[in-house]
């Protein structure tokens, strides 16, 4: 089943959808959404860097995002410059210095389109191993720690006097996202990751009435997307990553007409 | 420093104090917390209660004095003015298993004792803001806790539900007997049950019942003249009677009065209601 391209391409978009739908809900959550894309674009940089020392590029790409994120806490605490700022500074400095760098590498062909839109129809089996592998990995910890997340995005000081410890959690959010752009970065590129974490959580906001429920359903929005964006680039001959993207903002844009509004969040009429 | 502790004594605070930055947070803080006690921290934005509640809480470990707690002390927290997001689905139910797993049976009960049963299935977003304080003291007392931190309860909260929020304090502490820390910038309403206020400002600068701190010339010095006049005092007026200095008396019966038996006159402004 898996010989031809296309059918290696749904195998590894699923397999990724199954992890970004939950730990974007977090992302959306937490408005971490800048936070992804800043991350995902000092992925480029790690692929430079990668190259430059001749390590697997999955870590490399990882090592980079999580010093980025670590880069953005210590800035924070330095009470200067808005998170918002710090974000673009460090979003399009990484990304532009990742670009350099590969400019640099002539003497290896790097084709930067792949890494910056992604190519899901070129994965091979050793790439899925590492979806498969590092995306088990993820949602087993997500699901280990799940409580603890929760109640560090409801209200960090409420968890940090209940005996949790909120910052903990946080570092452990970033260092999942890093893992999530490192095996994701293939498939869509780094320009398209955060959309796979954030459209799928936003669609299944209005479709939940629990954060369980919407880690479930943002889950099965990222494959509809998948299975739909990749048949639909087969049909019309478009670009496979963008594909993903569009069919997920159609899903959204169809459950804005779903009136779930008050579907959840009902009271009781009787008692007192 | 109060008498009147009877039970296990929860948290001691000797002489505690933060730094941060080279910055003092807060100094010179003597506290301590027993079961069945209430104890609010007053005083502006920045005065320290919140240093000292975490260090009481063990959140902070503090960088001066000595901060003891009973071994396994179990904290129930009812954080101030909780904002959740319309992005995070949250039931009631859901809420109350944020930080332990309970049972349907334990969280009926826990929300039918703050009278919020019915809510059970509303999303935590369309709550008013007294309900959703209602839930909140659920959620902090279905984890049973020895002691209750409330950071701010009232805020966003109208004078009658204030009043019955205050009235669930003096019942959850009666029937509990969980040690309560209650944290407060908002002085119009201290509850009279507290038995020992805590005025702060970088360091305690006066403490002991309601009545006698809101007469105490370091109150007045620190929030105006006039902020004698509103402080409100919330009194429970079924189960005690008034000595006619405005202090308390019934349950615990003698009151220490650090600052003087001295005014006797605006007692009428204690019941300003």
């Amino acid at each position: 089943m898996l010989g031809d391209f296309f059918s290696r391409a749904i195998v590894a978009g699923i397999g990724l959808a199954a992890v970004t739908g939950p730990l974007g809900c977090f992302v959306v959550w937490r408005r971490m959404a800048y936070f992804g894309d800043t991350m995902a674009h000092s992925a480029l940089l790690g692929v430079a860097i990668s190259i430059l020392l001749s390590v697997n590029m999955t870590l490399g790409v990882f090592a980079v995002a999580a010093l980025v994120a670590g880069a953005l806490l210590l800035l924070q605490r330095q009470n200067t410059l808005s998170t918002d700022a710090l974000l673009g500074i460090l979003s399009h400095s990484s990304l532009a210095v990742g670009l350099v760098l590969v400019g640099f590498l002539t003497q290896i062909r790097i084709d930067l389109m792949g890494f910056l839109f992604g190519d899901i129809l070129a994965v091979s089996m050793e790439d899925i191993a590492i979806i498969y592998g590092g995306g088990a990995a993820i949602l087993a910890l997500l699901a280990l720690y799940w409580r603890p997340l929760l109640a560090a995005t409801v209200s960090p000081e409420l968890a940090e006097a209940e005996g949790l410890n909120p910052e903990v959690s946080r570092i452990l959010l970033m260092l999942l996202m890093a893992s999530v752009i490192a095996i994701a970065m293939k498939l869509v590129g780094v320009m398209l990751i955060t959309s796979l974490l954030i459209i799928p959580a936003a669609t299944a906001r209005r479709l939940s009435a629990t954060p369980e429920m919407m880690a479930v359903a943002a889950a099965g929005v990222g494959v509809a997307a998948v299975v739909g964006g990749l048949y639909g680039s087969l049909t019309w001959d478009t670009a496979s990553g963008p594909s993903i993207v569009v069919a997920a903002l159609l899903i959204f844009l169809v459950s804005l007409a779903v009136p779930t509004a008050r579907l959840f969040g009902r009271r009781e009429s009787h008692g007192a | 420093m109060d008498m009147r502790a009877k039970g296990e004594t929860l948290i001691t605070l000797i002489n505690a104090g933060v730094k941060s930055g080279g910055r003092v947070l807060v100094e010179g803080v003597d506290l301590s917390i027993a079961r069945g006690e209430i104890v609010t921290l007053i005083g502006p934005n920045g005065s320290g209660k919140s240093t000292t509640a975490k260090m009481a809480t063990g959140v902070l470990k503090p960088s001066m004095g000595k901060v003891t707690r009973k071994s396994g002390l179990r904290i129930g927290y009812v954080p101030q003015k909780l904002s959740i997001d319309w992005t995070l689905p949250l039931t009631v139910e859901r809420l109350m298993t944020l930080t332990g797993h309970f049972s349907r049976a334990e969280i009926d009960a826990a929300l039918a004792a703050v009278g919020a049963g019915r809510l059970l299935h509303a999303a935590v977003q369309e709550l008013s803001g007294g309900e959703f304080q209602r839930v909140l003291f659920a959620r902090a007392m279905i984890r049973k806790p020895d002691l209750l931190v409330l950071d701010e309860p009232v805020q966003g909260v109208d004078f009658s539900g204030e009043v019955a929020l205050y009235e669930l304090v003096r019942q959850i502490r009666d029937t509990t007997q969980a040690g309560i820390l209650m944290i407060s910038h908002d002085l119009h309403v201290v509850m009279a049950e507290t038995d020992t206020v805590i005025c702060l400002n970088g360091h305690v600068c006066c403490r002991g019942t309601p009545a006698a701190v809101k007469r105490s010339p370091e109150y007045l010095a620190l929030f105006g003249a006039r902020a004698a006049d509103t402080l409100a005092i919330y009194e429970h007026h079924h189960d005690h009677e008034h000595h006619d200095d405005g202090c308390v008396v019934g349950r615990h019966g003698e009151h220490e009065h650090p600052h003087g038996h001295v005014h006797h006159d605006n007692l009428a402004q204690n019941h300003a209601r």
